[in-house]
């Protein structure tokens, strides 16, 4: 297979720009995450098929012409479609989060918020993280709010967003 | 040419139309949808009978020559994984028509109830058949879908919570596939199971590594493996009764099917038997360790299910008849007996108003069938000799001593511990929930909550319940209980116990059965003569 070296690039950046999204607490930056990476993927798709030739479909002139490779277009499409109905669904749950909260946050899940309370309720342990607390003067070590680790306090917090 | 094999997926979407159109006739929705779900049954059943006599079954759909088109194969793994996953489907079907949620609450659109349920079905029965790759990307996007709806019905606040992460994880094993499928692609220019399993061989060995690896990675999200597992106790507990029972049951094991189809036909020379044992005991004591620390019955058995799935990859890790079939068959048990015990929480949470163990007391008493219908299917889940779970956990303690490395011996040794942990865990459980009173129930919550230790256990149940402050013994004194008799649900629940129950006593011809299937598997001829033609082997 004979690869474009700028769509491989091209891939690569938004796989990464993507995935770096899709680890923000906001909602709304994970769905841009989503379609970023799922574009980058598409890319990745494209690329398998090979270097690009005359549309297979319309060019009957010359059987033997190398035309492109039809099939990674065809599954593409449907990704694209995939994608498209992920999204519609995810902004519908932003919504609908915003809606019931007036956030636009993923809360914590149950297990940390489980874990973080029965720490709490004791005398914090040394496999305790302060981050997880709700009060980041506890800890002056850890600098508040550097990026996703001082974002992972709880919903409810000022310093929760880190809100451009 | 079978006829008979699209038909699976095909029963489940047009019940999923037509249920869709008649949003507004619960009566004719209920009717289609098991109308619908019998037939699948029926055909499957069929489909079963039928590889068994003549060898798998496969019909390419769309008119292509032959590599070209959609290929559809139910060999005998995939017919038994049909049937199982048909009939639990079923059973839920009906308990969730008992339950009544597609009439209750007025304030959701619950009319996508049932055209999502079949749709989910469809997306299984399509994994279990998919023939090539991208046709088992697509199911897997059809169930997800199913399960986005199932999962958020009703838009609470703590599904919505639960279902963004269950989605956003679920996306990202779906590009992952997707990145693994342009991959297999351009290194092999084919998708096709079985003719994969034919090129695959002239590939580099450090290529056919990278593309299993990927492909283990999804599926492995999949099946909620442990490193890969977190997402799975978070979200299932918040979904209404049936709807967690019914992902319980088949979403981690269509996982665990494609694992073991991917393993056995595609790379069969690099069984990464190593990496996938270390994998299967992490999954094990993790997630049995997280079982022990909950108080919840749902979130209890959300951690036993991801401990569970370590026995089935310990039997692909394996790759040998023995192991592969002790897998299969430690699946077909596992899907009955972990939905019969989330339908069983579904019916102690009907009936009480909480799954929580501190609040709980005394149900033994208050509904002795349903004491029966949770101690014999947590039995045969801890592994209690006459059930399926102990023949299905001997068959692969067998299989690893046969291998006989340190590891597999470690292994041996993991699934014993795990296996105790299961019991100690269900009879606490049991204990607590349905064996002590009532007062003395509510005497050590308060006891607790004087202590400040109860807080635990109201954010728990924050999130996953949004039942009331008062517990059993409370609701007992003002005699507050809901009167209610939930007969079809009690039946349905009682039909898949039976179900498991019959697992136990043909498990001889199961096991027999899985066998065959198993070295079918590991043959790999009799799948790749019936898909391919003669001059493509």
């Amino acid at each position: 297979v004979t690869v474009n070296l700028t769509l491989v690039l091209t891939a690569a950046v938004l796989v990464g720009c993507g995935t770096v999204l899709m680890l923000e607490r906001s909602l709304t930056r994970v769905l841009v995450g989503v379609i970023l990476l799922s574009n980058g993927v598409n890319l990745v798709l494209l690329l398998s098929g090979g270097s690009a030739g005359p549309a297979p479909l319309v060019d009957k002139s010359d059987p033997d012409a190398p035309t492109t490779d039809p099939l990674p277009q065809a599954l593409m499409l449907t990704a694209i479609v995939i994608t498209l109905g992920t999204t519609a669904f995810l902004l519908a749950m932003a919504y609908r989060r915003w809606q019931l909260s007036g956030l636009d946050e993923v809360q914590d899940d149950v297990e940390d918020a489980l874990v973080a309370r029965l720490a709490r309720a004791d005398e914090p342990s040394d496999t305790f993280a302060p981050s997880h607390d709700e009060d980041p003067d506890r800890d002056p070590d850890m600098a508040p709010d550097k990026g996703p680790a001082g974002s992972r306090d709880r919903v409810g917090d000022e310093n929760g967003g880190d809100a451009p | 040419v079978n006829v008979l094999v699209p038909l699976p997926v095909l029963l489940p979407l047009l019940g999923a139309a037509l249920t869709l159109v008649l949003g507004r006739a619960p009566v004719a929705q209920r009717v289609i949808s098991v109308g619908a779900l019998l037939g699948v049954v029926a055909v499957s059943a069929t489909l079963m009978v039928q590889t068994e006599l003549e060898g798998p079954q496969a019909i390419w759909i769309g008119g292509w020559p032959e590599p070209l088109g959609i290929a559809l194969v139910a060999d005998r793994l995939a017919a038994v994984m049909l049937l199982i996953s048909s009939i639990v489907t079923l059973g839920v079907l009906v308990y969730s028509i008992g339950q009544g949620m597609v009439d209750d609450a007025e304030s959701a659109p619950l009319s996508v109830y049932h055209p999502s349920f079949l749709v989910l079905t469809a997306g299984v029965s399509n994994a279990f058949l998919a023939g090539d790759l991208f046709n088992l990307f697509v199911s897997f996007e059809m169930l997800l879908f199913a399960s986005y709806v199932l999962l958020t019905l009703g838009g609470t606040e703590s599904r919505v919570r639960a279902g963004t992460i269950y989605v956003v994880v679920n996306v990202l094993s779906s590009m992952l596939f997707l990145a693994a499928i342009a991959m297999v692609y351009a290194a092999t220019g084919s998708l096709n199971l079985a003719q994969l399993s034919v090129r695959l061989q002239d590939v580099p060995e450090p290529v056919t590594l990278v593309l299993q690896l990927m492909l283990l990675l999804t599926f492995g999200i999949k099946a909620a493996i442990f490193p890969l597992s977190a997402w799975l106790p978070d979200s299932y507990p918040t979904a209404p009764a049936p709807v967690t029972a019914v992902f319980a049951g088949l979403l981690t094991k269509v996982g665990v099917y494609a694992m073991l189809r991917v393993q056995t036909l595609l790379f069969p020379d690099s069984p990464l038997t190593e990496l996938l044992l270390v994998v299967a005991l992490a999954t094990m004591l993790v997630g049995i360790l997280g079982a022990i620390s909950q108080s919840d019955i749902k979130r209890l058995l959300s951690f036993t299910l991801v401990s569970h799935i370590g026995y089935m990859v310990m039997g692909v890790a394996l790759a040998t008849p023995a192991g592969v079939a002790g897998a299969i068959f430690y699946v077909v048990h596992h899907i009955t007996i972990q939905t019969t015990l989330f339908l069983v929480a579904g019916l102690i949470e009907h009936r009480t108003g909480s799954t929580s163990l501190l609040r709980l007391g005394g149900v033994a008493r208050l509904s002795p069938l349903l004491a029966v219908l949770f101690f014999v299917p947590a039995m045969n889940l801890a592994g209690i000799p006459p059930f399926s779970g102990f023949l299905g956990k001997v068959g692969l303690t067998s299989a690893a001593i046969e291998l006989g490395t340190p590891l597999a011996y470690t292994l041996v040794a993991g699934g014993m511990v795990t296996s105790l942990l299961t019991l100690y865990a269900v009879t606490k459980a049991w204990s607590l929930a349905f064996w002590r009173t009532p007062a003395e129930a509510h005497e050590t919550a308060q006891a607790m909550r004087r202590e400040g230790a109860v807080d635990a256990d109201r954010q728990a149940s924050d999130v996953t319940a949004d039942d009331n402050e008062d517990d059993l013994y409370q609701l007992i004194e003002r005699d507050a209980l809901p009167r209610r008799r939930p007969r079809t649900m009690l039946g349905a629940t009682s039909g898949l116990l039976a179900v498991s129950i019959a697992l136990s006593v043909l498990a001889g011809p199961l096991f027999g059965y899985a066998d065959r299937a198993s070295r079918d598997l590991i043959d790999r001829d009799p799948y790749v003569t019936a898909v391919l033609p003669e001059e493509l082997r």
